[in-house]
């Protein structure tokens, strides 16, 4: 299953990536390559199989909806590109 | 002896004795890293000044007579994924940019809680997606049994620390061998717990599904000893699961008469460096000299693994990786709107492979080739798991070996990513069925290069495999040496 360049710019915006032309021709082998040899999945009959996500049983986790952490606004803030007073800065979202 | 040199268990004994204090062994520590780490580049980040603090009151609980754990006092590094309240965690990554956790994992906080000491943050390929750590941002740390290649990875700045004497023990992450491979490449203990054993709260996450924390040490005992520190229900991590938790340190009787070890024939095929077999084989001979009973088993879905593990894991990780998105947190390059501010810090905060895993991932996800790919990927990661739970039926544990060669030069796999993937083919299998496994020194090569033991577990029967290592040590002297640098 051979990859195309199109496939290839496709997968980048829709991963929010960007690549250089080159970048793009490498990567269009390489991946290409490796989907090759994902190809092998096809010998295995599944049919009837149950995809695992998981290696537990468990199912859903449960606990009260109390509120453990204190808020630290200063700290969390500090991490961020762009603030403006208790708020992340962010572009327009909205055109 | 340099008090840097002793193992978690000779260190703890010595600080219980006030033969020594953590203030001596954490300034010994920091010496040695002084001594070496421009040669081997463990480290990407120091915590001097915590870790006298820490020592600190440490050794005020040592006098007072009541230490709470083996681990008070002990100087510890931890792999550069881990949240780390106040310490710079970068994931090796440049899109975190100096990015300050506001809260600890909860290892972290249970290993503060204990009062051990955390000398630093490691090194490992960007976001645990590496088997060499040279998928660093920042730099390649060195393998130190041969400066000129690679320590494994991703991992891989923790095994090398650990190797060297930068620090007792360490932890690192483990999601397809990254505790394991590195531990095998480097001469020391390596384990990664079950799924669920140990919390994965805090943890940068890669592959949500098979992420898992685990220690790597010296010897088994410290690996039993550290395991016990960390494993625990965690209601934070809601696939952390509720068991008690065995004390590991007394299931090391030495004593394995009887124990059923499976061999499992796929694992044996060509492409494994000779003498990689050749010294796991006379380690199978070793247990079974001990009392241990072989047998062949069949594990047939193997050679399917690798393609498995890079679909699920590499899915997983383009959604996991989504977040980095320049907003609230990490790097965020200009841009004239929205989706270009996106593009441009995810190209510029993003290395070449934590890319191509992402674009892997989302191929795979993508309308049209979900079922070929992540679908069918899933049914056969549910043979690979029935295959083990079949073998488990007639074994206690399998034996294996941990890479299938010995370390690498620095430069040999990078420009060929499957050829890298498939240095993973021994371990990740382990990870898509949650297993516990742990890799041990087991000889060496002509060049002097560890060769890596690894032995899988039942779920949650890390007590088994411990013993197994423990009791291979007591008749072998492979993980006493050392590299001398």
């Amino acid at each position: 299953m051979a990859l195309t360049r199109e496939e290839v710019q496709r997968v980048a915006l829709l991963a929010r990536l960007r690549f250089s032309g080159e970048e793009e021709s490498r990567l269009t082998e390489q991946l290409g390559k490796i989907l090759e040899y994902f190809a092998a999945l096809e010998r295995v009959d599944t049919s009837g199989i149950e995809p695992m996500a998981h290696a537990l049983d468990v199912v859903n986790a449960l606990r009260d909806d109390r509120v453990t952490n204190e808020p630290n606004t200063e700290a969390l803030l500090a991490n961020a590109p762009a603030t403006d007073g208790n708020f992340f800065q962010v572009p327009k979202i909205i055109e | 002896m340099n008090p840097c040199a002793l193992t978690l268990h000779e260190a703890s004994e010595k600080l219980r004795k006030r033969e020594l204090s953590s203030q001596e062994l954490t300034a010994a520590v920091f010496t040695q890293i002084t001594n070496t780490d421009d040669r081997v580049h463990s480290y990407i980040t120091l915590c001097r000044k915590s870790a006298e603090k820490a020592a600190t009151k440490a050794d005020e609980l040592l006098r007072q007579g009541n230490p709470t754990s083996p681990l008070t006092g002990i100087p510890l590094a931890v792999k550069d994924n881990f949240l780390a309240r106040g310490v710079r965690t970068t994931c090796a990554s440049r899109i975190l940019g100096d990015f300050m956790p506001p809260y600890d994992a909860t290892t972290i906080a249970w290993l503060r809680a204990q009062c051990a000491v955390i000398t630093g943050k490691t090194n490992l390929d960007e976001f645990a997606m590496g088997s060499s750590a040279e998928n660093s941002a920042f730099f390649a740390t060195r393998n130190p049994w041969d400066l000129e290649r690679v320590p494994g990875g991703s991992s891989g700045g923790s095994a090398t620390a650990v190797a060297v004497d930068q620090c007792i023990a360490a932890l690192g992450t483990d999601t397809g061998g990254s505790i394991r491979q590195p531990a095998a490449f480097c001469g020391v203990v390596g384990l990664k717990p079950t799924y669920g054993r140990v919390s994965r709260y805090g943890i940068i996450a890669f592959a949500s599904s098979m992420d898992q924390v685990g220690p790597i040490t010296k010897d088994a005992r410290d690996a039993a000893l550290l395991l016990g520190a960390i494993a625990g229900h965690d209601p934070a991590d809601s696939t952390s699961v509720n068991l008690p938790v065995p004390d590991y340190a007394a299931a090391l009787t030495g004593d394995i008469r009887g124990l059923r070890i499976g061999v499992p024939k796929e694992y044996f095929v060509s492409g494994m460096q000779k003498e990689t077999e050749d010294a796991v084989r006379a380690a199978v001979r070793q247990l079974e000299k001990t009392g241990a009973v072989i047998e062949e088993v069949s594990l047939p879905h193997t050679e399917y693994a690798v393609a498995v593990y890079y679909i699920v894991a590499t899915a997983e990780a383009s959604s996991n990786l989504a977040r980095y998105d320049g907003m609230r947190f990490g790097r965020r390059a200009p841009a004239k709107n929205l989706t270009e501010t996106y593009m441009a810090s995810r190209q510029e905060g993003f290395g070449a492979e934590v890319k191509r895993r992402i674009m892997l991932g989302t191929y795979a996800l993508s309308a049209g080739y979900y079922d070929a790919y992540y679908l069918k990927a899933q049914q056969v990661r549910a043979l690979i798991k029935k295959d083990f739970d079949d073998a488990f039926h007639r074994v206690d544990a399998m034996i294996t070996p941990t890479a299938p060669t010995t370390a690498f030069k620095i430069g040999e796999k990078t420009q060929d990513p499957l050829q890298m993937y498939l240095s993973d083919i021994y371990t990740i299998s382990v990870n898509l069925a949650g297993l516990p496994a742990l890799s041990l020194p087991c000889g060496f090569d002509p060049r002097c290069l560890p060769i890596g033991l690894q032995i899988i577990g039942k779920p949650f029967d890390e007590a088994t495999i411990l013993n197994l290592a423990y009791t291979y040590e007591q008749s072998t002297e492979w993980y006493k040496q050392r590299p001398v640098l």
